[in-house]
């Protein structure tokens, strides 16, 4: 920062200490902590459903912005995909780093995250990811961007996005999908609910601008 | 220091320019049905969410305690932000930010040879700071491309409305200036086409445009992360796509740590589109190896913030999400629309926040384009009580008026000091009554005043007045007692 910079910022934190009443500032003013941690917090911070309910109700919320869920076991997955797949008339894949190979069958054109950037348009049309956590209460798929779910781009060119996600990921509500987010807080994070979306003329919700205009799910059990 | 605040300062006085809106039918319609259409949506997802009043009375706490400790909190952003990869600038008005932002482009620009444009998410900061104007000014092209802001910027308009800026545009309108602007002839008027019509214009500029400009939603103190809340993917892209991105925030969108995005989280969707969760949420921190921009530049911006901080019965004011529910909800902006305000900054909280952050200098009619019904105070989900600052911002209008006319003829102020004088004496208000009803007889015609002479004709302008009964209560009470006496000594 120059030192007009450094003026500049002083001035600033001057001004809300004098606005709040405050001294000068001195190395020995109470942390905010303390009181943070005393802030109310009566809203609810855990669901009450059972994993099926919660299962249930994270397949209706998705499903009302209109994105299609599929149900699979473990052992039937890599047949789940290419139904889904072959349903919706997909041959091409992207796929992201870490993603389980053993999920994909041989009828489907793989293009690995690394041939990503230098794909083109036509290859990268669709994309399966898995995430790191989802949320029922109001049909939520969360990525990190770890290894399965591919760099933010992945997720976001492509016109088709299946995302896998574990019945043990989805959780009921908002408070408690950021006690998984905040373990790595600094990892970027995307939310997804449903396919992207606008209302901006007359209010009428026209789903796909300029995200995936498609999103599927699958729920393993 | 100079605080602008879009071009509010130059604006008209809110009751001249609603004035003419009222009368445009076609506007009436499109602002009535959006904001019915988003009211309607809003009541069903509140409802849904059983524990929304401890939200919100979270969430109010959350930003009294932030607010508080302000300075702490935007220092422990800058150094966590810092840590991540991330660059911090200060700027206290509009002319710094804007300055700060064109040195941070044109250096990039000419050093890596890229061409003078830019993608930006949408942005109430930057209009507020004419960002725009001062990039174009400088030769650098500014590509809106949230799907209102583009209607606006195409059509040369100006933002009516903080979530759906361009909700004043019906469909018709919005086909005339894309198909005029995107040189499509043959483009129908269907929502879908003209969607359509902005995912096929912008792809382009999403693949090859270096640099990406955002306003943010939200500044995690504890993480130095910045969150993003959007619906059409234009904002990821914004994002994540260029090689540089530059942020600009307000000071008073900061929150203390990641947890507290539980509640707001919960309270925004639901209260700016009636929906459970928006279609998109990006939360960064710094640069991320390998996935988004190389470089990455947050500016922080008072532009009078501070003013509005050190006034105790208004800092609520800085609590504002930009949800927009207040002027879904207002009597008086659904009927006006947005521009009647004069601001980028519309309905009731615009009436708040634009005269505050312009030191009450301008914008000094907004406080009263309230009829005070404290709809907006309902709907709010960090609970400002808008109608205690309007009435509180009133009273510093009325005192910088007194002010001003210190030594001159201040007629309302003698008017009420006499009203003041005359109902304190019972004799002289009842004689004044007595007056008056005399007064009154060449005005009154069916019971009503229609026509009062001088300034008194300011009220009779806009409403009917009810002429004084014959016969006031007072008097009518003193008959009863008379009569019941009687009846009591008759019996």
């Amino acid at each position: 920062m120059s030192s007009n910079g450094r003026k500049t910022r002083e001035m600033i934190l001057d001004r809300i200490r004098v606005a709040n009443g405050d001294g000068p500032a001195t190395t020995f003013a109470p942390s905010p902590n303390a009181e943070w941690e005393s802030l109310p917090r009566e809203y609810d911070r855990r669901g009450a459903l059972d994993a099926e309910a919660r299962t249930a109700l994270f397949a209706e919320r998705m499903a009302d912005y209109n994105a299609a869920v599929y149900y699979s076991d473990e052992d039937g997955l890599r047949a789940t995909i290419a139904d889904v797949l072959h349903e919706r008339g997909k041959r091409t894949l992207v796929v992201p780093h870490g993603f389980p190979q053993e999920w994909l069958t041989e009828h489907v054109h793989v293009i690995n995250e690394s041939e990503f950037d230098s794909a083109s348009v036509e290859d990268i049309l669709n994309v399966i990811t898995t995430c790191t956590v989802a949320i029922a209460a109001t049909g939520t798929v969360v990525l990190q961007h770890g290894a399965g779910e591919g760099a933010r781009r992945l997720s976001l060119l492509p016109d088709y996005h299946l995302c896998v996600v574990r019945e043990s990921q989805i959780v009921e509500t908002v408070p408690e999908v950021m006690d998984v987010v905040r373990v790595n807080a600094t990892r970027p994070t995307t939310t997804i609910s449903g396919p992207s979306a606008t209302a901006d003329i007359e209010m009428t919700r026209i789903k796909g601008v300029h995200g995936p205009r498609f999103l599927d799910v699958v729920i393993v059990r | 220091m100079t605080v602008r605040v879009g071009h509010a300062a130059e604006a008209a006085k809110f009751p001249i320019i609603a004035n003419t809106l009222v009368d445009d039918s076609q506007i009436r319609k499109n602002v009535r049905h959006a904001t019915d259409v988003i009211q309607n949506k809003r009541a069903n997802v509140v409802a849904e969410q059983r524990d929304w009043q401890e939200l919100r009375l979270s969430a109010s706490k959350i930003k009294e305690h932030t607010l508080k400790y302000l300075d702490r909190y935007l220092e422990q952003f800058e150094t966590a932000c810092t840590r991540a990869g991330g660059q911090v600038h200060w700027a206290t008005d509009a002319d710094e930010a804007n300055k700060i932002i064109l040195e941070l482009m044109q250096s990039a620009m000419a050093k890596h040879g890229w061409a003078r444009e830019v993608i930006k998410v949408k942005t109430m900061t930057s209009d507020e700071i004419n960002l725009n104007a001062a990039l174009e000014a400088a030769g650098i092209r500014p590509h809106e491309t949230d799907l209102a802001d583009m209607i606006i910027q195409l059509g040369d308009d100006k933002p009516s409305h903080i979530v759906v800026p361009a909700l004043h545009k019906n469909r018709t309108q919005v086909r005339e200036i894309f198909s005029r602007k995107m040189d499509l002839p043959e483009l129908g008027d269907k929502p879908q086409d003209l969607t359509d019509a902005a995912r096929h214009y912008l792809r382009e500029k999403f693949l090859n445009v270096k640099v990406g400009f955002s306003g943010a939603n939200f500044l995690v103190a504890e993480t130095g992360s910045v969150c993003v809340v959007e619906s059409e993917g234009n904002g990821r892209m914004c994002l994540t796509m260029p090689e540089m991105l530059i942020t600009v925030a307000g000071i008073e969108k900061i929150i203390p740590a990641a947890q507290d995005l539980e509640v707001f989280l919960q309270l925004l969707p639901r209260s700016a589109t009636g929906e459970r969760m928006n279609p998109y949420n990006t939360i960064w921190t710094g640069v991320h190896e390998g996935d988004g921009p190389r470089e990455f530049h947050v500016v922080l911006l008072d532009n009078g913030r501070t003013n509005i901080l050190a006034d105790k019965e208004s800092r609520q004011t800085l609590h504002c999400i930009r949800c927009g529910a207040c002027l879904n909800a207002c009597p008086v902006y659904s009927r006006t629309g947005g521009h009647a305000y004069g601001s980028i900054y519309a309905g009731p909280i615009g009436a708040i926040l634009t005269p505050q952050l312009q030191s009450m200098k301008h914008s000094q009619s907004l406080p009263y384009a309230s009829s005070l019904c404290g709809a907006c105070y309902e709907v709010c989900p960090v609970r400002i009580n808008i109608p205690d600052v309007l009435l509180h911002l009133r009273s510093k209008v009325v005192e910088r008026q007194q002010d001003m006319l210190a030594g001159g003829a201040n007629f309302e102020g003698l008017a009420m000091k006499m009203a003041a004088f005359a109902f304190a004496r019972p004799t002289i208000y009842r004689w004044g009554q007595k007056f008056a009803r005399v007064a009154q007889r060449l005005l009154v015609r069916k019971g009503y005043i229609r026509w009062l002479p001088g300034m008194l004709g300011g009220w009779t302008a806009v409403r009917d007045l009810k002429a004084l009964p014959q016969e006031p209560f007072r008097e009518w009470w003193a008959k009863r007692e008379v009569e019941k006496t009687k009846a009591a000594t008759s019996v």
